[in-house]
């Protein structure tokens, strides 16, 4: 069944129920405001939902009911039985159209005119003036009225079923029947027995058992059943002379009695308490009837099943039930302990054979499993749940945008835990979205491309390997990647040269950039400035993965894939130092068996630990020395858990890997959270704790072990933001280990000196280079510079001073992203990175030079420095690293910051310098807005500020100009830099 | 079991004279001292358990343990009051306490009888006490043959917290 239309079956069955109790407490308290407005907004809700889904006959029926419940309202009309029993009719018919809707998931045919004339009339106010052709009896001293209502009949009907269920001789005759649906039936037939508010459900329902009357019971029975009446009639406090005339009534309705059209057809009319005796058949036989009826109802369409429909409360209503999500949670965890406890019990079984207790124990086995599979299905939901919303919203945009749009959902049953539904539906809405506004072309233009007018958009989940798979496809017009570059362009997301470079499939994701959207106009629909970006963190923040296909006019195809639970999350155990950790699966990438002969082994660069992987570098964690555990290092042989967070590959050494195993998470205890590498722990099936490594965690963590504090968050947005920036790099061999690398920019000359001609002066090499003493500087200390034979060396210039790197081997000039995977603190290393498909370090220039120019020309004579204060803003550690020596060097006194907030916090901490000198790709605040923000009015406003940038086009450097920045200077370009520097500081003091 | 649990760092001699002429404590030995913890705080008391190591904790915290399906942070009392590690050989118990709704499994020595004491015998703690362990001492009370120290158990619980302020 369509889920918006069980939904509705449900929740306006509640709305009904409630209803029903409301109405007749209004009957009491006619003048009770908020009693009305409540019982008004109930059925105009169900009015409008009606609407909504398009059902007219419902429609009608309930607009006709919230007329006269409006009028009421608008005191325009009274309160009177009369008024309250025609709506109650109404909503009885409401509820039988429900009960045929559920069944065929469309309205019956027929019309409802009848019962709306007589609402409409009683809007009029014409119906309380013609009481009698409106239903309801000229009441004061009906039977109905002395027996106490519809509230006594319920009751009765209660009360007496209590009793029948209970009898050991009458159960046989309920016994299949759904006591819910009886006890409806049995309402509807006292009531109409004893001359209540006919409807014609009733009839229906009267002239549905009369063609069953022949399936009697013992006669021993029928008086059990009498009995029980009486009794029920008696408890309820029905007036004496009132109940004997109940039985009368039921008594005279026995089989022998004739059937009697009038009750059919003409309830409303026919004087209560004379008619109805004759037309209807015993109560007591009723449940025997409903049993039978219930039969042939399912063979022969017709007139038993007509019955049914007004008998049967609506079954979707009585399937489901409202539990408060803790009360889950206490069933979960008390299913874990019995779990636990069965785990014990089977392991105690294990080592008897043959125990009696084998068989029963195998039972409570299943039944435990059972169970457990049972309680956590009860916190998961049809993914159906989170589009209910979306053809409405489809349609919606297909009007507004003039669009064809054809929305298909496939797999809508699909189960997750409602946490994640929760969480998905708002990224699910945006990409839908998406897919319509920029996805699917207008009708016209789809013609021009010979595709059908309407466009598609697929929706379609389903479960793959343990977590849901959601695929959102369109066969709109795709990814048009010359736009897609064109607005990275314009947004400085990327550079001409680095676009030219991407793959398709690298300018495909620049859409999951911040700040991106391809819209060519911001329509109503989209471009809010929440952008692919906000979907795919999103999706990420609940351990999902999102990817995108594309193929240009044809369409693209998003998918999502997340895990089914939060709470349950699928772990893979691993052992490390003889402590067992659970990773989740999700996580987990693959996973590598290292040893010493085998062609997976871990390398080593200084102490860090890789691995090469297919020709990719993979940085590598051990568990041991992260978690201080154990003695030694890693054994030779064990395992590396491949683990990707976010972006960000790495592996975790442990010395076994055992199964994957479904676990609760459990957050660790208040005085345990500052641990980071730990995202909960758990109980395993053998009742031992044990604790979840938290990848995400790790990583940070591990990044911390090398490097001094920030520069750790700042890599990973280095490499988010800048990571497919390519710089020209000077490859060469030097000293031990991997090939080294240096950004060409920084490297004035390659030489090659004979190394006869070097000197020794005051400990340190030189040679006479162009008329000057250059110091020669080796890679390390441990690397000596050798005798004879020619030297390549590096030649680093710093204005008129040169200092010679000695190396091994030049080896290539390659281009590539520099992006350092490790970070190091050793001296004279950035860290590593992956150039030319190797592992290579990357120098720090800035050290050797300081190492020359410290032992050379002594401190920085600061001739362009003179000690002024710098402050260097830039969120790459690369750079900073770089950069800050260099200044250093040229005698400046260098202060650095991370990000444009960290810089504003010096400004705060009433830090002054004498030029600043600021990143422009940040993430926060970029340099634009942080020139703004300085130069409107704070203290550094006359502040001279150099901005550095990558991007420096003409329109960018304008753009720099426009905002405060003094000067715009391109990354790498040291010597521009300095003599940038070196002029602002002039511009400052000739100003002054 | 925390509904109507008192709370936790309410002065020791209101909560004593609360509870009228007599106050029950679970008595528990930790290197040979006698300390006692209100009865109404404890929730179980268990033999030795299997306790997972929980790598990075600070030092006092002694692991994990799973009690009937809760689990249940161990902290070893030795270590909180600065006394040296519990021998190899000898093994340890739990008192179990439940903490704004967290469980706790304090590791000592012994667990002995639950005392009744008289609240005429309660006192403050001596100003010379150790400082470490007057944190941890709500006060002492006087037995015939011994003293015994009433653990805050709030402050031994708040470890990170304490030290970090």
């Amino acid at each position: 069944m369509d889920d918006l239309l069980s939904e509705f079956l449900t929740e306006t069955a509640e709305s009904l129920a409630v209803l029903d109790v409301e109405l007749v407490k209004l009957e009491q308290n006619p003048n009770d405001p908020a009693l009305l407005g409540n019982i008004f907004r109930l059925v105009h809700t169900i009015k409008g939902t009606c609407g909504f889904l398009g059902l007219p006959r419902l429609e009608a029926v309930a607009h006709a009911g919230e007329n006269v419940l409006g009028k009421v309202r608008d005191g325009e009309l009274e309160v009177t039985p009369e008024a309250v029993s025609l709506i109650l009719e109404c909503l009885d018919r409401v509820r039988s159209l429900m009960g045929t809707l559920e069944q065929t998931e469309a309205e019956p045919a027929g019309e409802d005119s009848a019962l709306i004339n007589r609402l409409n009339a009683l809007a009029d106010g014409v119906g309380a003036a013609e009481p009698a052709a409106t239903s309801a009896p000229p009441a004061a001293s009906s039977l109905y009225d002395r027996v106490g209502g519809l509230a006594a009949i319920d009751a009765i009907v209660e009360v007496f079923y209590g009793s029948v269920v209970a009898d050991e001789q009458l159960k046989g005759y309920v016994a299949d029947i759904n006591l819910d649906i009886l006890q409806a039936g049995q309402r509807a037939f006292l009531g109409g027995l004893i001359g209540g508010p006919a409807s014609e459900r009733e009839a229906a329902q009267a002239s549905a058992h009369r063609g069953f009357v022949t399936a009697a019971m013992e006669p021993q029975d029928v008086a059990a059943v009498d009995e029980y009446l009486r009794a029920a009639l008696a408890a309820l406090e029905v007036p004496a002379d009132a109940a004997e005339t109940v039985m009368g009534l039921i008594a005279a309705s026995r089989p022998d009695a004739a059937g009697s059209a009038v009750q059919a057809e003409a309830p409303s009319t026919s004087s209560p308490t004379i008619d109805m005796p004759a037309t209807a058949e015993a109560p007591g036989e009723a449940p025997e009837r409903e049993r039978e009826a219930a039969k042939p109802a399912a063979s022969t369409a017709g007139k038993p099943g007509e019955a049914e429909e007004g008998t049967k409360d609506s079954a979707v209503a009585n399937q489901s039930i409202r539990v408060n999500v803790d009360l889950l949670e206490n069933l979960m965890t008390m299913v874990s302990e019995l779990v636990l406890t069965r785990n014990q019990v089977l392991q105690i079984l294990r080592t008897q054979k043959d125990s009696e207790f084998a068989a029963p124990l195998q039972r409570l086995n299943h039944v435990t499993s059972e169970l457990q599979e049972g309680v956590m299905k009860t916190r998961m939901q049809p993914i159906g749940n989170a589009w209910a919303k979306l053809p409405r919203l489809v349609r919606d945009l297909a009007h507004d945008l003039g669009k064809k749009i054809d929305l298909q959902m496939i797999g809508a049953d699909t189960e997750l835990d409602r946490q994640v539904l929760e969480m998905i539906k708002d990224p699910l809405t945006h990409m839908v979205r998406n897919s319509a506004d920029h996805g699917l072309e207008t009708p016209e233009e789809r013609r021009r491309r010979k595709k059908p007018d309407t466009g598609k958009i697929t929706l379609n989940a389903y479960h793959e390997g343990g977590h849901i798979i959601i695929e959102i496809s369109d066969d709109g017009r795709g990814l048009a990647l010359e736009k897609i570059k064109a607005k990275a362009l314009q947004n400085g997301i990327a550079t001409q040269a680095e676009l030219d470079d991407f793959t398709v499939q690298q300018v495909q994701q620049l859409v999951f950039r911040p700040g991106f959207s391809t819209a060519d106009k911001v329509t109503s629909v989209s471009g809010r400035g929440v952008g692919m970006d906000v979907v795919k963190t999103n999706i990420e923040k609940i351990g999902g993965t999102i990817e995108l296909r594309s193929t240009e006019g044809r369409g693209s195809t998003f998918v999502i894939k997340i895990p089914l639970t939060l709470a349950i999350v699928s772990a893979l155990i691993v052992e490390c130092a003889g402590e067992r950790f659970a990773i989740p699966q999700i996580s987990v990438v693959e996973l590598v068996r290292i040893s010493a002969n085998s062609d997976n082994s871990v390398e080593r660069i200084k102490d860090t630990p890789v691995l090469r992987l297919r020709n990719r570098l993979l940085p590598l964690v051990s568990l041991r020395e992260m978690l201080h555990i154990g003695e030694g290092d890693d054994a030779e042989d064990s395992f590396i858990v491949v683990t990707q967070v976010g972006t960000h590959s790495f592996g975790m050494i442990v010395d076994r890997v055992f199964d994957t195993e479904e676990i609760v998470v459990k957050p660790v205890a208040p005085i345990l959270r500052h641990i980071e590498i730990f995202s909960g722990n758990t109980i395993l099936g053998d009742g031992s704790v044990i604790m979840i490594l938290d990848p995400n965690g790790i990583a940070i963590s591990s990044g911390q072990m090398n490097l001094a504090e920030a520069v750790v968050a700042d890599v990973a947005t280095h490499r988010d933001h800048r990571g497919e920036e390519r710089v020209p790099l000077l490859l060469f061999r030097a000293g031990d280990g991997a090939p080294k690398a240096v950004p060409l920019a920084l490297v004035a000359r390659l030489e090659e000196i004979d190394l006869a001609t070097v000197e020794r002066s005051n400990g340190v090499c030189v040679v006479q280079y162009r008329g000057q003493l250059m110091p020669l500087i080796s890679i390390s200390a441990d690397h000596q510079i050798g005798e004879t034979g020619k030297q390549p060396i590096l030649v680093f210039s710093d204005r008129d001073r040169s200092m010679g790197l000695a190396v091994d081997a030049i080896l290539d000039i390659v281009e590539d992203r520099l992006a350092v995977e490790l970070s190091t603190d050793e001296p004279g290393r950035i860290g590593s990175a992956i150039i030319a498909g190797h592992a290579t370090d990357i120098i720090d220039a800035g050290y050797y030079l300081t190492q020359a120019f410290r032992d050379w020309f002594g401190t920085a004579e600061g001739d362009g420095g003179d000690g002024k204060r710098v402050l260097l803003i830039d969120d790459s550690p690369f750079f900073r690293n770089l950069l800050a020596p260099l200044l250093s060097v040229a005698g400046y006194d260098v202060t650095t910051a991370e990000s444009a907030a960290k810089a504003l916090m010096l400004h705060e901490a009433g830090e002054d310098f004498d030029v600043i000198i600021s990143d422009i790709e940040m993430p926060g605040m970029n340099g634009f807005e942080f020139a703004q923000t300085v130069k409107k009015g704070t203290r550094w406003q006359n502040t001279p500020m150099v901005a550095l940038s990558s991007h420096s086009s003409p329109r960018d450097i304008d753009r720099g100009r426009a905002v405060g920045f003094n000067d715009y200077v391109a990354k790498f370009d040291r010597d521009a830099l300095l003599q940038t520097l070196s002029e602002s500081l002039m511009d400052v003091r000739g100003a002054a | 079991m925390t509904a109507d649990e008192p709370k936790a760092r309410t002065t020791a001699g209101a909560e004593v004279e609360a509870a009228g002429e007599m106050q029950d404590y679970v008595s528990m030995t930790i290197g040979g001292q006698l300390f006692g913890v209100p009865v109404l705080k404890v929730q179980d008391v268990l033999g030795t358990q299997r306790i997972t190591r929980i790598p990075l904790a600070p030092p006092e915290v002694a692991g994990s343990l799973n009690l009937r399906g809760r689990i249940v942070t161990a902290i070893d009392v030795r270590l909180r009051l600065g006394l040296p590690p519990r021998p190899e050989s000898e093994t340890a118990m739990s008192v179990v306490i439940d903490q704004g709704g967290e469980l706790y499994s304090l590791l000592v020595d012994s667990v002995g009888e639950v005392l009744s004491l008289r609240v005429r015998d309660f006192e403050r703690n001596p100003p010379n006490l150790d400082p470490r362990w007057r944190d941890f001492s709500e006060g002492i009370h006087r037995l015939k043959q011994s003293l015994l120290v009433v653990l805050d158990v709030a402050r031994l619980l708040q470890i990170g917290r304490a030290e970090a302020a």
